[in-house]
């Protein structure tokens, strides 16, 4: 039996190595408050289809993670998807003219946020909207034109042929 | 025909009797005046004992339990050619289910059978009849301790697992197969959810906590004083223990993901 000195001291080893262990798993694992704190700064997009995405998913600007999709709701005016996301402040903010498009990674990956930087000297502040954006690329709506296109061409030639 | 009706209708009450005994020491050993300058130095050493002395097995277990989800989830992954979505797979398997239960597991056989042999031992050799004769009540002088020491020890017991069985997968996942490093962090993060996650992770250990140190106390303390009826109250803890466990995680598994 150890003594009462030693016992103390591992306990609270134990204790500290418990804390220690929800800390790697709130930060590194679940990414907790990644983007959290004073400097990040949000902005609104408008798209017609956001497919898969999901609030958390990534906001990049040339494949660079630059923050997150905070929250997504229905436009109730226009029946787009109202996407608030939370951007990192870097040193110039994002031109007025920069285009929000939503990808997937990779052919069966979850969606992103991808954003490309205008030229105007204007820049978008907090709370602004992103006015110009591309949807959700729908596979099944691109298989569905895609047999479309090809039952049209296909008939076309039987046609020439009759 | 009779004698079966009767066999069952006396195990029916021994276990309805059973639950309500068990109830009460558990009662009586949480709700009553809280002393705690004096509970303290006892609970530091039942840490000592539940906690610190089950750290050996968890870390080892938490560690090959990691790298061999790390391996099987790589080789099924693969065929997909989605490795990148390995730190996901590992870490949400890992927080969400592997964690707590292997750990209450693990926990039952190793912490939960020991806490069982040595109250029935008490037992046994009149020790806790002799406390009572000199006015100490082994409910809260031997009892409460441990019981507020498996509840304690059990949350961070599974959050050093997790943690260990992530970084396992990781030295296979990274380290051995060569996965990014950067694919497999930020994959992981942006699938894992705190909130859903890591916290449901933790209350369900806890709540195994409960349930694996109460049927420990309880089957020490209700044991046939001989060394026959101790050996079977140490057998009946681990198997008790681990059912409930097991049962556990489905009813609360479905609570967290129906949402109530």
């Amino acid at each position: 039996m150890p003594s009462d000195r030693s016992m103390n001291f591992w306990v609270g080893a134990f204790m500290i190595a418990g804390l220690a262990s929800l800390a790697v798993l709130a930060f590194k694992v679940s990414g907790l408050t990644t983007y959290f704190g004073g400097n990040s700064y949000v902005l609104t997009a408008d798209f017609d289809n956001i497919g898969s995405l999901r609030v958390r998913a990534p906001v990049t600007i040339a494949g660079v993670k630059v923050g997150e999709v905070a929250n997504i709701q229905l436009n109730r005016d226009s029946f787009q998807a109202k996407v608030t996301l939370r951007i990192k402040q870097i040193r110039n903010d994002l031109p007025e003219d920069t285009t929000a498009s939503i990808l997937t990674e990779g052919l069966l990956g979850s969606n992103y946020i991808s954003l490309s930087p205008g030229y105007q000297e204007t820049y978008l502040a907090n709370g602004d909207q992103i006015t110009e954006t591309h949807p959700a690329l729908i596979l099944e709506n691109l298989v569905g034109q895609l047999l479309y296109n090809t039952k049209s061409k296909a008939e076309k030639a039987d046609n020439k042929k009759t | 025909m009779v004698d079966q009706i009767v066999r069952i209708g006396r195990q029916g009450s021994k276990f309805c009797s059973g639950v309500g005994q068990a109830g009460i020491v558990l009662f009586h050993t949480t709700v009553r005046k809280p002393r705690l300058r004096k509970l303290f130095p006892l609970l530091i050493e039942q840490l000592y004992h539940v906690g610190v002395m089950s750290l050996v097995i968890i870390v080892v277990a938490s560690l090959f339990i990691g790298m061999v989800v790390g391996l099987q989830g790589y080789n099924t992954l693969n065929k997909f050619g989605a490795t990148a979505q390995l730190g996901q797979l590992l870490a949400l398997s890992i927080t969400r289910e592997l964690g707590p239960v292997v750990t209450a597991l693990l926990f039952a056989g190793r912490a939960g059978s020991a806490l069982t042999a040595e109250i029935g031992l008490m037992k046994a050799t009149e020790q806790l009849s002799s406390m009572g004769m000199m006015g100490v009540d082994p409910l809260w002088r031997v009892i409460a301790p441990r019981l507020w020491a498996g509840i304690i020890t059990m949350p961070i017991l599974a959050l050093i697992f997790a943690a260990l069985a992530v970084l396992g997968g990781y030295l296979v996942g990274v380290e051995w197969l060569g996965i990014d490093p950067g694919s497999f962090w930020s994959n992981m993060q942006s699938a894992v959810d705190y909130k859903t996650d890591v916290l449901s992770g933790i209350y369900k250990s806890f709540a195994f906590g409960i349930a694996v140190t109460w049927i420990a106390i309880y089957q020490g303390f209700a044991c046939v004083p001989t060394s026959a009826g101790i050996s079977q109250a140490t057998t009946r803890t681990v198997v008790f223990a681990s059912l409930a466990t097991l049962g556990l995680d489905f009813i609360l598994t479905t609570m967290m993901i129906g949402g109530w």
